[in-house]
């Protein structure tokens, strides 16, 4: 049985902050720390915006672009490093808002920044075996960097929301197929109850997003027997600009292939959304018949890559939501007191 | 306020469901149950407002509840919806933005929450269209 995207939705918060405002604050050389990362700016939450509104906004734009009845979603995985409850599923918020309840299964999941690439794994199971007719995964996360923290340049807040499903005449992209790659690697973490997450520092290069992303890639064109000359375009977890435009051409993937998928420079790293954001905006871009390599990364830590095919249908429904382009468009930009307000790192006494 | 009382209107927040009279075709929002004009005769149905709508009047709010002191200065504006009822909301907007007469479009958003260990409440507010 087939396996594809049967239609996808994102959405950013409309704040930002440059990287210059933040390097000010701190007394870093702004042009050294963008030209390192590759990251211009980061989306910043609005006041009254969390992981659960984020989530719900590109789950409904996903909903909207294919029209369809969401009474057929059977599955909801949310998956975020910054849910707001520790125990209560951001997932049935997000099923009542859609209207997906109550004939469904749902679940939050957690894996630093690829939760949502995992939600759709999950759903491409459920759906392949017909055990749920659609399948709703999403990514969404506001995420932390702690005051004065190398994560603070681009820990950024976003989501991106696929349905996943099985009739080949409903998908704007069919799976090809999936391989992922897994060790117990501590390159980040956030112990419970802590504010911000700590990491590696470089640890986090080689041990983790290297080793994981090129074993989840290399895996899977080895599976497939394909390499990158097959795709016309390719999309890497972009916690920064550097380490996907480094993986893409250890992976022999040219600049112009990553570049629609790129989005980081101008919103930052937005964790479980991070992969899903490229995929969608390559979708926003891609031809019927495109072949899109993706390989999503989570500190921890593991990699899933995916190979997709876009079908005649994305031509019929992209315009029914917003893209991506015009979610990074006439951002607001914010100076750092009150981008601190907006993360809670200042509270009115 | 209390779990069990936002649980009850919680699908009326999340997506703005209210009700028809088939009677009259009077719109309400929130939902009642009985209809107040034609009473008896009222014939009620569920409604799911698609949530366009224009903003009435609005008053920008610098002295906050309690629990929104860190919004300050915000927008609170009654929003009148295409198919009639009106209701109060916050709007989504820089104070200077707004303009009577504007159009509006839903948004999901946090409306607030019972203190730091208490529950999140979310639903529907507005931002220009």
């Amino acid at each position: 049985m087939s396996v594809g995207i049967v239609s996808y939705g994102t959405y950013i918060p409309k704040f930002r902050i440059k990287v210059e405002d933040i390097a000010k604050v701190w007394g870093d050389n702004a042009d050294i720390l963008s030209a390192g990362l590759m990251v211009n700016e980061k989306s910043v939450p609005d006041l009254d915006e969390d992981t659960v509104t984020i989530a719900v906004e590109a789950a409904r734009a996903a909903i909207c672009r294919s029209s369809l009845d969401p009474s057929r979603i059977e599955a909801i995985y949310t998956g975020s490093e910054s849910h707001p409850y520790a125990v209560k599923p951001t997932s049935t918020i997000v099923a009542e808002a859609v209207e997906a309840t109550p004939e469904m299964t749902a679940a939050d999941l957690e894996f630093a920044c690829k939760a949502g690439s995992a939600g759709m794994q999950a759903c491409m199971g459920l759906v392949q075996s017909g055990m749920a007719d659609l399948g709703l995964a999403i990514g969404s996360d506001v995420s932390q960097g702690a005051p004065g923290d190398a994560l603070e340049y681009t820990a950024a807040a976003g989501g991106a929301a696929y349905i996943i499903g099985n009739k080949e005449e409903e998908m704007v992209a069919i799976i090809e197929d999936t391989y992922s790659f897994t060790t117990d690697t501590p390159d980040f973490w956030r112990r419970e109850g802590m504010p911000y997450p700590e990491h590696g520092g470089r640890f986090t290069g080689e041990p983790g997003y290297f080793k994981h992303v090129l074993g989840a890639a290399k895996g899977l064109m080895n599976k497939l027997g394909t390499s990158a000359e097959d795709y016309d375009y390719a999309v890497f977890h972009q916690p920064n600009g550097k380490f996907p435009s480094r993986v893409a051409k250890m992976l022999g993937f040219s600049k112009e292939k990553i570049a629609p998928g790129l989005v980081v420079t101008r919103l930052g790293n937005t964790y479980s959304a991070s992969c899903l954001m490229g995929i969608a905006a390559t979708l926003d871009q891609a031809k019927p018949g495109d072949r899109i390599f993706a390989t999503a990364f989570g500190s921890g830590a593991g990699a899933d890559a995916f190979s997709f095919r876009v079908t005649d249908k994305i031509d019929k429904i992209r315009d029914k939501a917003p893209l991506v382009e015009e979610l990074l468009a006439n951002p607001v930009y914010m100076d750092y007191a009150m981008y601190a307000k907006h993360k809670g790192k200042i509270k009115r006494a | 306020m209390s779990v069990a009382r936002f649980w009850r209107q919680q699908v009326q927040r999340y997506n703005l469901v209210g009700n028809h009279c088939r009677n009259c075709d009077e719109y309400y929002y929130p939902p009642r149950t009985t209809c107040p004009f034609c009473r008896r005769n009222g014939e009620m149905e569920e409604y799911k407002f698609s949530g366009k709508g224009e903003l009435v009047t609005y008053t920008i709010i610098h002295s906050a509840a309690e629990g929104f002191e860190h919004q300050t200065p915000y927008v609170l504006g009654i929003v009148k919806l295409e198919e009639g009822p009106r209701l109060t909301s916050q709007i989504i907007a820089q104070p200077g933005d707004v303009k009577v007469g504007m159009k509006v479009r839903p948004v999901f958003r946090k409306l607030g929450e019972s203190g730091d260990k208490g529950m999140l409440h979310y639903g529907t507010k507005f931002t220009p269209a």
